[in-house]
This record gives C-alpha cells, structure tokens and sequence, in this order.
C-alpha cells in the first residue's frame, strides 16, 4: 500500500493518476470506535463508508480510471458521478499530502 | 460525562533532559532529573495501556526523547501495538545509523524543531553552539529514509522577521508539513515573555506570509499555524477542553491534562502505577479539577460558546490572575483582558532580548508561581 513520494510540485489528479498512501499514511480500523481511520503525521482522518471504499483500493497499482471502473460496476452507479466523487476526495487529499501519485502520464 | 472517550493521542514525555535551552521550553520550569525517569519496563507498561485504551497515535517528545537510550525499543513496543509513532525532537543528538534504527522499529513521522531560518539565530535560540548544522543532517537523513518530515518552528519577536525564509527552508527540507506555532506564554516562555512577545504589527504580517504561503505551497507543504492569545478577542479552546481530548506522561510518570498543567501549583497529580491508566483519566482530581462546564464561574458559566472554547485555557488564567477557575484573561469578557493586551503591548515595545535560558539551575531559582498582573 504504498506509493513513491512525488516531485515537490502540488499532484493533479486525472483518470490516468495511480494513487497509494505514502509512507507515514496509514489506513487502519479503529476499534474502540468502530470506524476506519486515515492515521498520518499530528492528523487523524475518519472515513465515511465511501470514502473507505475509494481509499481502500489505493494500492499504488490501479488507476483512478480502474477504480472508477470498479465501483461503477460494484455499485451500479453512473460513472460520470463516480469520477467526480473519486477524484474530488482524491485531490483533497493529495492537497493535504496525504495521498501520492505516480504515473500521471 | 458521558461522552467522554479515551484520548486518540498520548504524548509521552520520555525525560527532561536536553542539550537545547529553549527559553520558551513548554517543559516545567521544575524539572524532572534523570533519575526520577521511568524505566524501560514501566515506559512499556504504560505503552501497552495507551494502545489497549484506545488511543491510536503516540508523540515521544521530551526533553529530548533520543536523550534516552531505549528510545528504539520503546518506538517498536508502540508500533507493535498498532500505535502510530510521533518522534518529537530537536535532531542534534541522532546519527544516521539511530534514525535508520527508529525507522526499522517502526517509527512512522519526524518531527524536527528550528529555532530559527539560519545558524545564527537557531543555535543562540536554543543555547545550543552548531545546532543548527546538526538539524540540517537530521532533515536530510529523515527524508532520505523514507520517513515523513514536519519542521517545527516557535515564532516569537526576535524571529518573525525571518518567518519566510523559515517557510523556505521547510521547502527546500522536503518537509511534508510545517507547524508556525507562535509563543504560548506558560512556565519558561512566561518567564522570558518580555523578550518574546511579538508586536500586533508583527503578528498581523506573520498572519499574512502564512495565508499567502498555504496559497502558494497548496499540496506541497501542509503549514499549521498557532496564534497568539494575547491579542485575541476570544480565547483558545485550549486542549479541546481540559481532560476531554488529551493526555500527556511526564517523565516521571505523572499523567497530565496539558504539558503545562503542572504550572498549577494547586493541583496533584496521579502516577501510572500507582493505579489504572483508565482510572486517572476517569477519576483523578487534576482531571476532573476542570473538566466540562461545571467548574465554571459567570461569565462563562452562561456563555453560548461555553462547549466551544471550554473557558479557553486554565494554565493562562492561574499565570495572570492567581486563579485557575477564573475567566482566560484572553476573553474579552475578562475584567483582566485590557490589562493583558496593555501588557502584550508594552513587551513586545521593550528593548529586551536577553533570555533566562532553561536549565536546571535556572528552573530551581525560578519556581515559584508567577507574579498575577494589576487588573
């Protein structure tokens, strides 16, 4: 689950973007509290259900294409609506760098 | 309470020692010597209770946390429990080889002071002749191995003109995060505040540089900023609450409500040990001194913002006025608050630039509780 660190210039996520937690972002269920939380330098980031199913399948080797693919047909939804949704948490989170991308070409 | 849950971070204080003086160390100006610390063993045992409470994120901070040599097993003993581990440290007493060790116990994020954006001013800052160079080896290790690396920078009056060179350094660093905190003025930093104490002018361009530089630096460097309170119209929700959010162990194995709690020289404090991690945070006097609203005298008492900033801070009120229970003098509702900014305002005006550097010595000339101001 992890992805290289990138160029010291902000990540602009597109459909071609293979997303994964760097190295000091964790995903890790929270049990004392019965919820899935991001776990990164002085933050602590809970997910909602979506969010996690997004997060989740950032692994340094699908796409955002791919996974827009793939929840698309998980949850029979629009495609369109879901590449909004993913690459609008995708860029927040990149924003706040706690998200790396390679391979935007 | 019943909303009341464990902390989702402990800060660990593993010693007081440390080869930096900083004068506005949030250290007690009592303290602890090295042989009131707790063992390996007990730094263990109380590691295990924090991760089985709950918590999910430990800060090892100090002093300097590397002072001790069981730091690496302490780090792998808290990862192990599926803590995420914090390094607080002022990176002068590291080699390459201990960092590569720390990140090889599980150490997830670094977090490295400056004292200022150049050798000169960091090394006088922190009494600490070529710190400075030191601290650039440490940032540059740090991100070669992989590690995640916050700068922390303490902004006061005599290093705010160089706050966008420090801004740059965090840059050129490799920094993923950078923390501008200004001065909060307990303990040491109370005891030096006439030197270093900014202006309001000082403070409004700070605030500006840093909103510019978050702007700029957007998904490049994340800049968390700390403000003062001493010109500040509303208080702090200081510790999001006293006793709600957060918990801190010092190196003797005191449990606090704040790193500064023990500047209220009217309260005692539980040690692990002695009982139940779970039962201090539930039950311990300190704790429950200023917990929720109860506590609380007019005008907080019937204030709409009494559950959003809980009375702002407990430490500031007992160091301006004598008393901890009272309103935060930074309230504009205090009878105290005009005479805090006049105070702010005359310090930050002063010639002053010497500092009471923070050292054992100076710390046992000094402790006794501060002088309240005239209200």
């Amino acid at each position: 689950m992890s992805a290289p660190e990138t160029a010291r210039e902000r990540i602009t996520i597109t459909e071609q973007s293979v997303p994964g937690l760097p190295a000091g972002v964790k995903l890790r269920f929270d049990k004392q509290r019965d919820q899935w939380v991001i776990l990164a330098p002085e933050r602590l980031f809970v997910l909602d259900a979506i969010a996690l199913e997004i997060v989740k399948r950032c692994d340094g080797q699908a796409s955002v294409g791919a996974i827009v693919d793939e929840l698309a047909a998980t949850f029979a939804a629009p495609r369109d609506v879901i590449l909004k949704d993913v690459g609008a948490l995708l860029q927040d989170l990149a924003d706040k760098r706690i998200l790396a991308a390679s391979g935007a070409a | 309470m019943s909303d009341l849950g464990f902390p989702l971070a402990v800060l660990a204080e593993l010693t007081h020692r440390c080869p930096l003086q900083c004068p506005y160390c949030s250290n007690p100006l009592a303290l602890e010597a090295a042989s009131a610390e707790l063992t390996t063993a007990e730094w263990k045992g109380v590691i295990a209770e924090v991760a089985e409470l709950g918590a999910l994120q430990i800060h090892f901070s100090g002093g300097e946390p590397t002072a001790r040599r069981d730091l690496e097993e302490l780090v792998a003993a808290a990862s192990e429990s599926g803590l995420y581990t914090n390094l607080i440290t002022a990176g002068v007493l590291l080699s390459r080889e201990r960092l590569a060790d720390l990140a090889k116990a599980g150490l997830d994020h670094v977090q490295l002071s400056f004292q200022d954006s150049e050798a000169a001013g960091c090394d006088r800052i922190g009494g600490h002749k070529g710190g400075f160079d030191k601290k650039l080896d440490c940032a540059r290790w740090t991100v070669e191995l992989g590690l995640p690396l916050t700068l922390n920078m303490v902004v006061h009056r005599q290093n705010l003109e160089h706050l966008p060179q420090m801004l740059e350094l965090a840059e050129r660093l490799q920094a993923r995060r950078v923390e501008i905190a200004h001065v909060q003025y307990y303990g040491w930093a109370y005891l030096n505040r006439a030197a270093l104490m900014p202006t309001r002018q000082q403070l409004e361009a700070a605030t500006a540089v840093v909103e510019a530089a978050r702007e700029r630096l957007k998904g490049v460097l994340v800049i968390d900023y700390v403000v003062p309170d001493y010109y500040a119209r509303r208080p702090k929700s200081c510790m999001g609450g006293w006793g709600r959010q957060f918990l801190n162990i010092s190196p003797a194995g005191k449990v606090l409500p704040c790193h500064a709690a023990e500047s209220i020289t009217t309260l005692t404090f539980d040690r692990v040990g002695d009982k139940s991690l779970r039962e201090i945070w539930l039950h311990s006097p300190a704790f429950e001194a200023y917990r929720g609203t109860a506590w609380m005298p007019e005008p907080c008492r019937s204030c709409e913002r009494r559950e959003i900033d809980w009375g702002g801070c407990r430490c500031q009120a007992f160091a301006l006025t004598g008393e901890a229970a009272t309103v935060d003098p930074a309230c504009a509702l205090s009878p105290m608050h005009e005479a805090m900014q006049d105070l702010a305002t005359a310090e930050s005006a002063s010639a002053e630039r010497e500092f009471t550097y923070r050292t054992r010595k100076a710390g046992v000339a000094a402790t006794r509780a501060p002088e309240p101001i005239d209200g």
